[in-house]
């Protein structure tokens, strides 16, 4: 008799879920070899992950954001606000570049919807920046230090009626919503009754439901696009997203700075904040792969880089929450995908209290040869072919470059070949010269 | 009062600095000798930076703390006495056009301020005429191209080639840095050299100022 879940070990769960992504549920695949490469290149990937087989060749995978379809000819304004050209361009770099995984376009997002939402956080192409370059997002308090309290007594509540009304013009109006607990009688329930229904309430509301209409409607498209990508045998990477806990603050939240001085004036806070954040970013996580099916949770680390604190700091604000959050996770039997932006090569160290074989660590310009020797034994890693290089070098550097990587980090398997970072551009040769070369020199004999 | 100042903020202790410079004000001190005292404060926070005993969030936060000295004496200064001291050097900085990121430009900037220069901060997003218009008006020797994302290699490229269009080039040194800023792109964009974090753009300065 199968096992059930709660009588899994962490082990048995990530070879069910492997099974469950491996299975593709609801894809029809268009031939039998379409099949056979869709199971070909998950088992590639969950080889080189569980560091227990040799995978038959180092898997492949170009990260980005506007890159593909860049490379397919959609510039970046074109990708987030023509649906047909965004899926045209992601299918031409699919065909042309022929990688074993790509990342899904839904992490574009549709600019008129954003338009609608008067959305505040980033800058966009179309809209408040030129066409051919990327959204960025804008730097601010948007959390204040008082309301740290507000935060740690009720997250949900900071973020409906205090955070959303910052970052999203048209939601304004919702830093007036009553706290929803009236509504546990009939009779307190009149204070959020009566709010919805203010003129500037009811608009927030509709531009609400037209951003959503709109954003429904494309990412249906995107969806119908990823489902048609996998049926022609080729593989969406990640299921799932979430950040470090110090990074939701430090972010998009309190900002860089007025975080790092947080860690002077208001540390108990800082930590207090940090611990509530941790269960609410591991069932984000979490939510991607029950839902799609596919085991890998994204999460990009940022502010606790080489130099972006001190070891202590470290310790302190950064590694705990972050190890409960991917603790968690691979209890779950998901594999956390973190990428390690910037240097982590102080930090490599810490890798090695995570269980064998549950993660990747993508990195951009930490030591490759040291990241081997000191965490290849626990963890898969990938990345660390430089962006620079592939935007202004020759295919022959670019596999000069790759043949090291290979040699080093993938000796033995446990390594994804990959940029350094999420690329927002590409160069055709020297990108194609990174996928060509290591489809020839990275196989394991 | 000015050693214990500078040793308040040399080891970040926010409250007890700003404390102590608000009763050496009421008591009468001079104001531009609590500004020196926090000068040197910041040195040693630069120093301690270098040494790798301080990170980037020490480095911030001391910014922080002369800030509110800097406000506080402001009213005791009297008018063009802020700019005190003898400054090196001239530099004109700025995050090239197309990327709105500004904390590692904003640490070169602070660095290269605590380390005696008088920095022209353009912001972000700066296009090419900008920086001519600035060097003109400056005279400055020294500029400072920063970017993070990928776009910003042609920005810098163009923003040299136009400075070299304009006839600046030879009498001016450009620097460029950023998270994926590398020797290749030095060369991409025609810059006389890249630095890999604060201290470096520092060295480089000092280097062609003679310093």
């Amino acid at each position: 008799m199968e096992k059930k879940w709660e009588e899994m070990s962490r082990e048995e769960r990530q070879e069910a879920r492997f099974a469950r992504w491996l299975a593709g549920e609801d894809l029809e695949f268009k031939s039998p070899e379409a099949k056979a490469k869709y199971e070909r290149r998950i088992t590639r990937v969950k080889d080189a992950i569980q560091l227990k087989k040799l995978p038959d060749r180092v898997p492949i995978l170009p990260w980005a954001t506007f890159m593909t379809p860049e490379l397919g000819g959609a510039n970046p304004k074109e990708a987030m606000y023509d649906i047909e050209k965004l899926n045209t361009a992601m299918m031409k770099f699919l065909n042309e570049f022929n990688p074993d995984y790509y990342g899904s376009a839904i992490i574009i997002v549709h600019g008129p919807a954003l338009e609608k939402l008067d959305y505040k956080l980033y800058k966009w192409p179309g809209y408040n920046l030129p066409d051919k370059y990327v959204y960025q997002c804008i730097e601010a308090e948007y959390m204040k230090a008082e309301d740290y309290e507000h935060f740690i007594d009720d997250p949900t509540d900071f973020w409906l009626r205090s955070y959303l009304p910052r970052i999203i013009g048209a939601l304004e109006p919702l830093k007036d919503l009553p706290r929803l607990y009236g509504t546990m009688e009939l009779p307190s329930s009149w204070t959020l009754f009566f709010i919805l229904g203010l003129p500037e309430v009811q608009e927030a509301l509709k531009r609400l439901m037209e951003a959503g209409r709109l954003s429904h409607e494309w990412s249906e498209k995107i969806a119908d696009f990823d489902k048609e990508a996998q049926e022609m045998g080729w593989v969406s990477f990640a299921g799932g997203f979430t950040k470090a806990p110090y990074d939701f603050f430090a972010d998009t939240l309190r900002g860089t700075h007025e975080m790092m001085a947080d860690l002077y004036r208001r540390p108990d806070l800082v930590l207090k904040a940090i611990e509530r954040m941790t269960p609410l970013a591991f069932k984000m996580g979490l939510d991607g792969p029950e839902a799609s099916g596919n085991p890998i949770v994204f999460m990009p680390l940022h502010k606790g880089a080489d130099g972006w604190m001190s070891d202590e700091q470290f310790r302190t604000f950064y590694w705990p929450s972050l190890k409960k959050v991917i603790m968690d996770l691979i209890e779950e039997g998901c594999v956390p995908f973190l990428f390690a932006e910037g240097g982590y090569n102080s930090r490599l160290e810490y890798l090695n209290e995570l269980p064998k074989g549950h993660c990747i660590w993508m990195f951009d310009q930490t030591d490759m040869a040291k990241a081997k020797k000191v965490v290849g034994d626990t963890t898969c890693i990938a990345g660390n072919v430089p962006i620079s290089k592939i935007m202004t070098g020759t295919p022959d550097q670019i596999k000069g470059i790759c043949r090291e990587l290979i040699d080093t980090a993938g000796k033995g398997g446990g390594y994804i070949m990959a940029m350094g970072c999420a690329a927002d551009e590409g160069k055709p040769d020297t990108v194609k010269a990174m996928i060509d070369f290591t489809k020839e020199y990275g196989v394991y004999k | 009062m000015a050693e214990e100042l500078t040793k308040l903020l040399a080891d970040l202790k926010e409250k007890e600095a700003l404390d102590l410079t608000k009763k050496s004000l009421e008591e009468g001190k001079d104001p531009m000798e609590i500004m020196v005292a926090a000068r040197e404060g910041m040195k040693i926070v630069g120093a301690r930076f270098a040494e790798e005993v301080y990170f980037i969030p020490d480095l911030v936060f001391s910014g922080k703390i002369l800030k509110g000295i800097a406000q506080l004496a402001e009213p005791f200064l009297k008018k063009d006495m802020e700019n005190q001291g003898e400054r090196v050097g001239k530099i004109v900085i700025g995050t090239v056009e197309g990327d709105i990121h500004d904390i590692g430009k904003d640490l070169v900037v602070f660095m290269l301020d605590i380390s005696g220069y008088e920095v022209f901060d353009l912001g972000i997003d700066v296009p090419k005429q900008k920086f001519i218009d600035a060097i003109k008006e400056t005279g400055c020797k020294v500029v400072g191209l920063s970017g993070f994302l990928t776009l910003a290699y042609d920005s810098m490229k163009e923003t040299v080639d136009a400075i070299k269009e304009a006839g600046l080039r030879d009498q001016i040194k450009v620097m460029i840095g950023g998270g994926q800023i590398d020797e290749q792109i030095m060369d991409y964009t025609g810059a006389d050299a890249y630095g890999q974090d604060a201290m470096e753009a520092v060295e480089l300065a000092n280097q062609w100022y003679g310093v």
